[in-house]
C-alpha cells in the first residue's frame, strides 16, 4: 500500500531558452542553465532556493553535476536519470516522491541541446543491437518506420492519416510565433516531400533544432506561497517494455498503456476530462500511437480520429498546442518542451493558441524507440 | 573468461556455419534478442536451430541521397522469434507484411569472415 501523491506536489515555475539555432560556440549547459534561471524567476525563486536537481541530455551524462555547478546550487538530492525523451516525465515522479519523502523541498528538472549546432551524431552515441547493427538500421527512424507499417497493415491506417498529424501540428505552429516552422503545410506537401524511411518522408519526421527547457516542482503548500498559479501533478505513470526494436512485444501498442493508466487512475480522471494534450510526436506515427494507447480513441482508430480534425485548432481535443516537436522545437529530446506547453495551456498564457477554459493537460513523453513511456496528468486549481 | 558464454560470440559462430540459432527456455519458448539467462526465471537458455522458414512482420525501405533504397525489415520466424534482417529479391519498398520468406546467409565479410541471415520470398526457395 503506498500513500497517494496526487496533488502533493507542483509545477510552481516553467520556461525554455533560446530554441532554434544556437550561436557557435553555444555549450549545452548554456541553454540548459538559462531555461534554469528563467523557470526559477517565473517561480519567484533563486539557485540558492534549490535543493533537488533533475537533469539529462545526451551531451552530458553527469547531467545534475553540471547542472549544480552552473547554477551554484547545494544539491542534496540528485537524478540522472536518462531515458530519453520522456526522462523529463520520470523526472517528475521521482521528484514529487522525493519531496514527499523530504528529501528535497525544491527540485529543479532541466534539459539543454546544441544537436544541430554540433551535429545529431555528434549529440548522440547511438547504442547498436548487436542483432540489428548488421542490418544498418538508421536509427532512431527505422523504428518508427517500422511501426507505422505494421499499424497500416494491421488497422488500414493511410500514409494520409500519418501526415494529418503533421498537418495539425503546423496549423498550431502558425499560432505560436515561437515555432521553429511555421509555413502552411497540407497533406500534400508531406506525401511529396523526400521519403526518409518508407513510410515516412521528411515530413513525417521531427525537427532537429537546439534548445533547453526547466520546470521548478515543489510541494503543494510551498507551490501556493510561490508568484504563478500552482499547477498540479494529479497522476504519473512510468513503464518501458524494451531498449531496441526487436524487442518490443508488439509493434503497435505501447507502454503508454501502463504509464497512462497508472497516471489517469491516481488523477481519478479520464481521457474525456483531458482539455489539451501534448503527446510527444517524434514523428508523425507517435501520437497516433500513443492517443489509442492512452484512451483518447480505440486501438486502429488514431489515424482516422487525427485526420478528422479532432486534433487540430478548434478540434475537441487540441493536441500540441505548440506545434510540436514536428514543428515547434525538437531538440534531441522533447519531452521538457511539452511538459511546458502543459504548464502555459494550464495557466492561460498560450496567447493566439489558448485553448479555453484550460482545466486538464496531459503531457506524454517517448524515449528511445517507443521504448519508454511516461504520463503526467495536470491540472489547475479547479482540479483540486 | 574461457567459455564462449556472450551470446553474440554463440550466434556469430553459427551464422558463420550458416545457422540460425536461437535460445530457448527450458519449455522451448524462443528468446530474442539473445540474453544470458531466461527474462523472468534466470535459468539457462538452451540453443537450437531455426528452420529459417518466417513471415515478414514489419518492413520499411531507407532511402538516402545518390544510393538505390534498401530495405529492412522485421521477420516473424516459424519457431516464435522475431528478428531484424532485410528481404532480398524485391524492390526495397515493395515487400508484403505477410508475405513467407526464407533465410539465406550472405557469403562471408571478406575482412571479417562474418556471414549474415537474409531473406528471400520463400516460393521462390522451395
Amino acid at each position: 500500500m503506498t500513500a497517494s501523491l496526487r496533488a502533493s506536489a507542483a509545477i510552481a515555475g516553467a520556461a525554455e531558452s533560446e530554441i532554434g539555432a544556437a550561436p557557435d560556440g553555444t555549450r549545452p549547459i548554456d541553454l540548459m542553465a538559462r531555461a534554469c534561471l528563467r523557470a526559477l524567476a517565473d517561480a519567484g525563486l533563486t539557485p540558492a532556493d534549490v535543493d533537488g536537481v533533475f537533469a539529462a541530455t545526451t551531451q552530458l551524462p553527469m547531467a545534475p553535476v553540471n547542472l549544480a555547478l552552473e547554477l551554484g546550487i547545494d544539491a542534496r538530492y540528485s537524478d540522472a536519470t536518462n531515458v530519453g525523451g520522456s526522462s523529463f516525465m520520470f523526472h517528475v515522479g521521482h521528484a514529487r516522491a522525493a519531496i514527499a519523502a523530504g528529501l528535497c523541498d525544491v527540485a529543479l528538472i532541466a534539459y539543454g541541446s546544441t544537436q544541430r549546432l554540433v551535429g545529431r551524431s555528434s549529440a548522440s552515441v547511438q547504442e547498436l543491437d548487436p542483432w540489428e547493427a548488421p542490418f544498418r538500421p538508421a536509427m532512431p527512424v527505422t523504428a518508427y518506420a517500422l511501426a507505422a507499417s505494421r499499424h497500416m497493415h494491421e488497422f488500414g491506417t493511410t500514409r494520409e492519416q500519418l501526415a494529418s498529424v503533421a498537418v495539425a501540428a503546423r496549423s498550431w505552429a502558425a499560432m505560436n510565433p515561437g515555432a521553429w516552422s511555421r509555413d502552411p503545410l497540407s497533406v500534400d506537401d508531406v506525401l511529396a516531400s523526400r521519403m526518409v524511411a518508407d513510410p515516412l518522408t521528411l515530413r513525417d519526421c521531427c525537427l532537429v533544432t537546439d534548445g533547453g527547457a526547466a520546470i521548478v516542482v515543489t510541494s503543494a503548500e510551498r507551490a501556493a506561497t510561490l508568484r504563478r498559479p500552482p499547477v498540479f501533478v494529479l497522476g504519473a505513470g512510468e513503464a518501458h517494455s524494451h531498449r531496441h526494436i526487436t524487442g518490443m512485444p508488439s509493434l503497435t501498442a505501447t507502454a503508454a498503456r501502463q504509464s497512462g493508466a497508472a497516471a489517469f487512475a491516481e488523477a481519478g480522471l479520464t481521457p474525456a476530462d483531458v482539455d489539451v494534450a501534448q503527446l510527444y510526436d517524434a514523428f508523425t506515427i507517435t501520437p497516433i500511437l500513443f492517443l489509442e494507447d492512452l484512451g483518447f480513441c480505440a486501438k486502429g482508430d488514431g489515424g482516422p480520429f487525427a485526420a478528422s480534425g479532432a486534433i487540430g485548432p478548434g478540434g475537441s481535443l487540441p493536441l500540441n498546442t505548440n506545434g510540436g516537436g514536428l514543428s515547434y522545437t525538437h531538440p534531441g529530446m522533447y519531452g521538457l518542451h511539452a511538459i511546458v506547453e502543459g504548464v502555459r495551456q494550464l495557466r492561460g498564457e498560450s496567447a493566439e493558441r489558448q485553448v479555453p477554459g484550460c482545466e486538464v493537460a496531459v503531457t506524454h513523453g517517448n524515449g528511445g524507440v517507443l521504448s519508454t513511456q511516461a504520463t503526467l496528468v495536470l491540472g489547475s486549481a479547479a482540479t483540486l | 573468461m574461457t567459455e564462449p558464454t556472450s551470446p553474440v560470440a554463440i550466434s556469430e559462430a553459427a551464422w558463420r556455419d550458416g545457422r540460425l540459432s536461437y535460445p530457448c527456455t527450458a519449455d522451448g519458448t524462443p528468446v530474442w534478442p539473445p540474453r544470458i539467462a531466461a527474462p523472468g526465471t534466470g535459468e539457462p537458455l538452451t540453443w537450437r536451430d531455426s528452420s529459417g522458414l518466417g513471415t515478414v512482420y514489419a518492413t520499411t525501405a531507407l532511402h538516402a541521397r545518390d544510393v538505390p533504397a534498401r530495405n529492412v525489415a522485421l521477420i516473424e520466424l516459424d519457431e516464435g522469434f522475431r528478428m531484424m534482417s532485410r528481404v532480398e529479391g524485391l524492390p526495397a519498398d515493395a515487400i508484403p507484411i505477410g508475405l513467407r520468406v526464407r533465410a539465406r546467409f550472405t557469403g562471408p565479410d571478406p575482412e571479417t569472415g562474418a556471414r549474415l541471415p537474409v531473406f528471400v520470398p520463400a516460393e521462390d526457395h522451395a
